[in-house]
């Protein structure tokens, strides 16, 4: 009887535990230790990163490059796996197998995980560089533990740190001659790609007879690039047949023509939870699921295009600040109304700055990108290419470590040697920018004492 | 000479010799014709090296040291995305390298020397450091030897990089990084160094 009991209910829990293996809404049991903060929006999509279930450390891999591969790639990767994959580096391996990422990203650990994800103890450039002050005497007293977190060093993005480009910026001044960002030129790029297109007037707005639509609205979407565009009500709303009328378009509508923006909108932390695989679709991002301080009123806000854009106006002045703002409730955020920045932008709002000079939270996080940084759907090389201006809706792309925003954003306005300590003193991020840096990165000084 | 076991067949070979290697092919095969079993292991090093050889002083005569020093219309740096300037001749060795590993593990190479701008190019296994001593030291010729990495046996080949152009000698003497600033046209400045791995 005794062994009958036992048998049964060892049944019943593999029933229980096969069941739940394969019913996907019951990922959560199989959670085994809390996510990073990277990745605990998609934690319960699991076969993003384990995409099969005995793939080990390679396809795990796979899953790490196909996110951030090409993020590394443009960001010249100064370890990347090639440099690793030599036998005469075998012994190196053996220390720390800097071939996989999971390496030092372990994930699945909270507890153990500190800046950028890294699971190892922090002064593991030892491995490799222990004898770095024979070559650099004046590495000769500077702990290990210093080498990432004191603004010199990157794992992997020292496309602005490396010593070439020190030497090259130190005599920069804090503030540049003319300091902008670079102007959206979105609407130009359609007319160069499909010749003169016809703005719109009123009468051409083509909506359902039957629509009441106000006066408002038919305004609002006047003054758009929309209209400029040649883009109708029907542009947006319609549907899959030319009758169906879509009371509110959501991502896939903009995408058709915003592919740019859609895509690295998915890649971030506003919208990465629409990119995970339809096997197991997952509701738009909520300031309730973030892990940062969100202001109350906005914690069920779900956010795709419109969100922070609006309908029919799409200002893009709201979605620079105010739609932030709605939501983000930590003190950076609730510093930038009193900041310097914030001046310039009123500045430049009321008429008084230059066209370009206010900054705003999208000018630093969500920047204007000129060039091949971020064209995909352009043809490579082209010169609409070289021209284009776009907009980073991935606002993680820059963000950490910071000095992937040297070169993206800050050094739009400001000389070289201001920036790199201003980025390194975390007080100053605290209040936004408002006084200037109290801490002083001595690689410039070093670099070019040399 | 020890024969490669069959990992490195013919097809091996062409498989393993993915740069478009006309000369090496040509060299496997008559190779092939009076040892039937297979070829050498050093064989196949001296082919590939002469490929890797003739690229490599065919890029530093005919673009480097032609319009970065005689015309002087483009620079070479080694931030050459930055500065939009040629790649350097290592590099452009080690892009090559790091594509072929990405390719196939029946062969790899690196650049090195004893007097490394570059630190990572410093010999790190002993048969680096004791071929890239033999090279200096005899001028002409090559240095053959077996070592074990990572639990796996290699043939491993240190042949001589030598300043071809000008320009090799002039960039590394200026360097502020160079360990050795005598460097002059001719000289053995590092080594190229090839491996195979050997049976399983
Ligand atoms: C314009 C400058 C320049 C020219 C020309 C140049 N080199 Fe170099 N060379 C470098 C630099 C810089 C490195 C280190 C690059 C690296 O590893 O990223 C290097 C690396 C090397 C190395 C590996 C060891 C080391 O110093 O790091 C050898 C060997 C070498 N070069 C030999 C040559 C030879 C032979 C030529 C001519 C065929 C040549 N170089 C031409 C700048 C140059």
């Amino acid at each position: 009887m005794k062994w009958l009991s036992w048998g049964g209910v060892s049944i019943l829990l593999s029933v229980f535990w096969g069941w739940s293996l394969f019913a996907k809404d019951q990922n959560a049991r199989y959670l085994i230790g809390e996510t990073t903060d990277g990745h605990h929006q998609i934690e319960l999509a699991c076969n993003s990163c384990h995409v099969a279930p005995f793939g080990g450390v390679e396809l795990i891999q796979e899953a790490c490059t196909s996110c951030h591969g090409a993020e590394l790639a443009l960001a010249e990767d100064s370890h990347p796996k090639s440099k690793f994959t030599d036998p005469r580096n075998a012994a190196r391996v053996d220390l720390l197998d800097a071939r996989y990422c999971a390496t030092c990203h372990i994930e699945h650990r909270k507890d153990e995980t500190h800046a950028m994800g890294v699971t190892l103890p922090e002064d593991f450039c030892f491995y490799c560089h222990e004898d770095i002050a024979e070559e650099r005497p004046t590495h000769e007293n500077v702990p290990f533990t210093d080498c990432l977190n004191s603004g010199c060093h990157n794992y992997h993005d020292n496309k602005a740190l490396y010593e070439d480009f020190l030497v090259k910026h130190a005599d920069q001044p804090a503030l540049g001659v003319n300091p902008h960002q670079p102007a959206r030129n979105l609407l130009e790029q359609v007319i160069a790609e499909q010749g003169f297109v016809e703005p719109m007037t009123q009468a051409g707005a083509d909506h359902p007879a039957s629509l009441d639509v106000s006066s408002a609205i038919l305004d609002d979407w006047l003054q758009t690039a929309h209209a400029q565009a040649g883009i109708s009500c029907q542009g947006c709303h319609q549907g899959k047949d030319a009758d169906d009328w879509v009371e509110k378009p959501g991502l896939s509508a903009c995408q058709t023509c915003h592919q740019m923006e859609a895509e690295t909108f998915m890649q971030g932390k506003h919208g990465m939870r629409l990119a995970v695989s339809d096997e197991l679709p997952l509701s738009p991002m909520t300031p309730a699921m973030g892990r940062l301080p969100f202001k109350l009123e906005s914690i069920d806000t779900e956010l795709s295009c419109t969100t922070c854009h609006g309908a029919h106006r799409f200002d893009a002045q709201k979605a620079a600040v105010e739609s932030c703002l709605g939501c983000h409730n930590d003190e950076h955020s609730l510093n930038y109304q009193a900041s310097p920045h914030a001046l310039l932008h009123e500045l430049e709002v009321a008429g008084q700055g230059n066209p370009g000079t206010g900054v705003t939270c999208a000018t630093c996080h969500m920047p204007r990108l000129e060039g091949a940084r971020l064209q995909r759907s352009k043809p490579e090389g082209s010169e609409l290419e070289a021209k284009a201006v776009q907009v980073m809706h991935n606002q993680n792309d820059n963000l950490r470590p910071n000095e992937k925003m040297i070169r993206s954003v800050c050094m739009d306005c400001h000389g070289f040697p201001f920036v790199l300590d201003a980025l390194a003193d975390p007080e100053l991020i605290r209040s936004n920018f408002n006084g200037q840096p109290s801490v002083h990165v001595k690689s410039i000084e070093w670099a070019t004492e040399r | 000479m020890k024969q490669l076991k069959p990992v490195t067949t013919i097809s091996g070979m062409m498989k393993a010799t993915t740069f478009g290697l006309t000369v090496a092919s040509g060299m496997i095969l008559s190779g092939c014709e009076s040892e039937p079993e297979g070829i050498s292991p050093q064989q196949f090093t001296d082919a590939l090296h002469k490929v890797m050889e003739s690229d490599r002083a065919v890029y530093t005569k005919q673009v480097v040291n032609r319009l970065a020093k005689d015309e002087k219309v483009i620079k070479a740096s080694e931030h050459f995305m930055d500065e939009k300037a040629l790649p350097l001749p290592a590099q452009m060795f080690r892009f090559g390298a790091e594509m072929v590993a990405s390719k196939t593990d029946e062969f790899s190479y690196s650049l090195q020397s004893l007097w490394p701008i570059n630190k990572q190019n410093a010999p790190v296994t002993e048969v680096e450091k004791t071929g890239l001593k033999f090279i200096s030291d005899n001028p002409g010729e090559n240095y053959y030897s077996e070592e074990e990495l990572g639990g796996q046996k290699y043939f491993t080949a240190v042949y001589p990089d030598i300043a071809v152009a000008p320009v090799c000698a002039s960039c590394h003497n200026e360097h502020k990084d160079t360990p050795r600033s005598d460097f002059k046209v001719g000289d053995v400045m590092g080594g190229v160094v090839i491996r195979v791995p050997l049976g399983s």
